[in-house]
């Protein structure tokens, strides 16, 4: 008897666990098929499904007026470089905090996090001034700069949160066995927390790779990411849904395709302070 | 040896920042519109008579706006050429944020420049933004549902009629909707159409010494009008509808008419988009009985330079080439006639050849009937027709289109409305030192 309440529970719960994925999954899915309609039947009322005339017409329109290579690989840049410079600076900190902890520890941890309450445009117009004057307008230095700090705090909760699991007699031993910090870091804390360091830099990446606040804000031509690419395509005045889904399924897939293939480490990651 | 290398490297940096200086590079601002992707797209023909090449950033219109008024008051310099409207040229050519176009060479002929464009986008009697299109707002309608209902629309509608064929039209069993008209919030969204609507029933924003009017009987009148249009024969959810959400409506056979920019003319008749391109009729913006005003605007997507742009002659060579008679030729040459850009040059309308697009006279004549320096009945203190030319407007506008909103929606009445309204604006402007 037991056993059967068990497995109703098991099927129940697939079955909730299917459609919330359905339901997250949906707007996605949507854009896609979107990007394959004609303006007209983008907006068709009725809705129309799976049953039109496919047509590849939005991205041959979208490739001939962007220069996407350019956008992707602008993205490509400042994701990744804020990323592994967020790295550098958030590994060495939540050793620090996990390992060497000061009655301010929990303090500034909290005051980090703070910051990412304030709403972003509070700071836009100090941080445009100051990058007019460095001349880092429109530049992916800057971009990678702007969005390493404000997903340092995530990076850094983060990583401290891994850290924390490790025993620190291990770093202990290693100490004793001669290793300086920097091989104390680079040598033993490191390998031991791949897990949580890869998932770490998969969701900055992702975070970086989907910002549109300051990537819309602090670029014009040359140093203008994917999520610039996706806003050129909405109009004031005209149809433009299927453009703008075939806009969005090319800015979206090369994440979606990475987030694929690193969903195991990801959930991993994400779930490691869950399961222990 | 040492020496040797730094002399080599050194050229080597010369040369490239000579070469740099060379190959010019002007960057473009503007908004993802029909005409202005047409215009990237023939901009090859640019680049190939002068030597200029050109970055273009298109962004969505509120994103736009935001980025280059940024830009500008920074003096961020991001910006060669923006893409910018009749709201802001006045304002920031005030400021001295933008370049006057007074140098622009004598075959541009500035005087071809429709009269109304041109006193929009002037101050102090120079030029400071070339159009590259205008448009007014019309009346369309579907000629087979008014036959249907065994009427005729004036050329010249008064609102009266406009009701009256709302009222005819309305077959909610078919839905269809016998009027589609803006409800969302916002200053160029139904800020822009009740603005006209106040102008023809007689009210103003503001009086002479700039206190706030929406506390009178002719406002009442004209958003109880607007109201009543939208409760009775308009479509449900009006109160989230713009321009592109009651375009599809218009397309889908879904509205008997639609008041809206004249460039809708060309999406509604265009038959691969619209399932009634056969069946539209166009007439003027209404006036109300025995007032003289007609509920038409008057707007312009224009291009200007930046103050400060490093880049002055070259942008201005730009501007000469896209707003230029000789453009509207290589566009009706490539694209045909019924895809130049409206509504900026006398010439286009005298050209026989133009005159058989259908919209052609219609768009021409509305344009001519908005008169921005006199937009009430009684006199103003402010330029702008659908809005006021002064920099707190995008603000009042918003929140006061919030409210009126918030009525299509059926949660405020009219009176609750212009009353929040006129406490807001007043507060507004008394803030702001009028």
């Amino acid at each position: 008897m037991a056993r059967s309440v068990t497995t109703q529970r098991k099927t129940f719960n697939t079955f909730l666990a299917w459609v919330i994925g359905l339901l997250i999954f949906f707007p996605i899915l949507w854009t896609v098929l979107t990007s394959f309609k004609s303006e007209a039947q983008a907006i068709a009322d009725p809705p129309v499904w799976f049953f039109f005339d496919w047509t590849l017409e939005n991205y041959r329109v979208v490739q001939e007026r962007s220069n996407y290579s350019r956008f992707l690989w602008n993205s490509i840049i400042i994701a990744g470089g804020s990323t592994v410079l967020g790295m550098f600076i958030a590994i060495p900190a939540a050793w620090s905090m996990a390992f060497v902890p000061s009655r301010q520890t929990k303090n500034i941890l909290l005051w980090m996090l703070s910051t990412k309450m304030l709403p972003a445009v509070g700071v836009l117009y100090p941080i445009y001034l100051i990058f007019i004057q460095m001349g880092l307008l429109d530049t992916r230095v800057g971009l990678t700069i702007v969005l390493m700090l404000i997903n340092l705090p995530i990076m850094v909760w983060m990583l401290y949160t891994y850290f924390k699991e490790i025993p620190g007699e291990i770093l202990e031993a290693a100490r004793m066995d001669g290793a300086g910090l920097r091989q104390e870091i680079l040598y033993v804390l490191t390998p031991m927390a791949i897990p949580g360091i890869a998932s770490t830099m998969l969701l900055n990446i992702i975070l970086a790779w989907n910002e549109a606040f300051w990537t819309l804000n602090l670029t014009a031509a040359r140093a203008a990411p994917l999520t610039a690419f996706i806003a050129s395509y909405s109009s004031p005045e005209g149809l433009f849904y299927a453009k703008l889904s075939a806009a969005s399924t090319m800015a979206i897939a090369p994440i979606l395709i990475l987030g694929w293939f690193s969903q195991k480490q990801l959930v991993r990651g994400l779930t490691f302070g869950a399961v222990k | 040896m040492r020496l040797g290398k730094s002399l080599v490297a050194s050229t080597a940096i010369a040369l490239v920042a000579a070469s740099g200086a060379f190959a010019q590079t002007l960057t473009i601002a503007t908004v993802n519109n029909g005409d202005m992707i047409r215009m990237q797209g023939l901009s090859g023909e640019f680049t190939a008579q002068t030597g200029i090449e050109l970055e273009w950033v298109i962004l969505e219109e509120n994103i736009l706006r935001q980025r280059v008024t940024q830009d500008i008051a920074t003096s961020g310099g991001q910006f060669d050429i923006m893409t910018i409207g009749m709201y802001e040229a006045p304002i920031w050519a005030e400021r001295d944020w933008l370049v006057s176009l007074d140098g622009l060479p004598d075959d541009y002929d500035i005087d071809d420049i429709l009269p109304a464009m041109r006193a929009g986008l002037s101050f102090e009697g120079s030029l400071y933004a070339a159009p590259f299109y205008g448009e007014s707002s019309m009346v369309m309608y579907r000629t087979d549902l008014m036959e249907a209902a065994g009427m005729e629309m004036p050329e010249e509608p008064t609102w009266d009629d406009i009701a009256a064929a709302a009222a005819a039209m309305t077959d909610r069993d078919n839905n269809i909707n016998g009027i589609c008209l803006r409800g969302r919030a916002g200053w160029g969204e139904n800020m822009a159409f009740i603005t006209t609507v106040a102008n023809s029933f007689g009210a103003r924003w503001f009086d002479e010494d700039w206190n706030a009017q929406l506390d009178s009987p002719e406002w009442l009148e004209a958003v109880t009008f607007y109201n009543d249009l939208l409760q009775n024969y308009g479509p449900p959810g009006a109160a989230n509808n713009g321009f592109n959400e009651n375009l599809t409506l218009f397309q889908q056979g879904r509205c008997g008419m639609w008041i809206d920019a004249t460039v809708a003319a060309s999406f509604v008749t265009n038959p691969n988009d619209s399932t009634v391109a056969d069946s539209v009729g166009f007439a003027l913006a209404p006036n109300r009985d025995g007032l003289d005003k007609r509920a038409n605007w008057l707007w312009a997507w224009a291009l200007a330079i930046p103050a400060g742009t490093q880049q002055e002659e070259a942008a201005m060579e730009f501007i000469n080439w896209a707003t230029s008679k000789d453009y509207l030729e290589l566009v009706a040459e490539r694209e045909g006639w019924a895809n130049v850009p409206p509504g900026s040059r006398t010439s286009l309308y005298e050209n026989p050849e133009y005159a058989q697009v259908p919209f052609a006279d219609m768009t021409l004549r509305s344009i001519n009937a908005a008169d921005p320096n006199n937009p009430t009945v009684d006199p103003v203190p402010y330029v702008g027709i659908q809005f006021v030319a002064i920099p707190e407007w995008a603000g009042i506008g918003t929140s006061a289109g919030q409210e009126f909103s918030a009525m299509v929606a059926g949660q405020l009445t009219p009176e609750q409305a212009l009353e929040r309204a006129q406490a807001l604006v007043t507060d507004e402007m008394e803030a702001a030192g009028y």
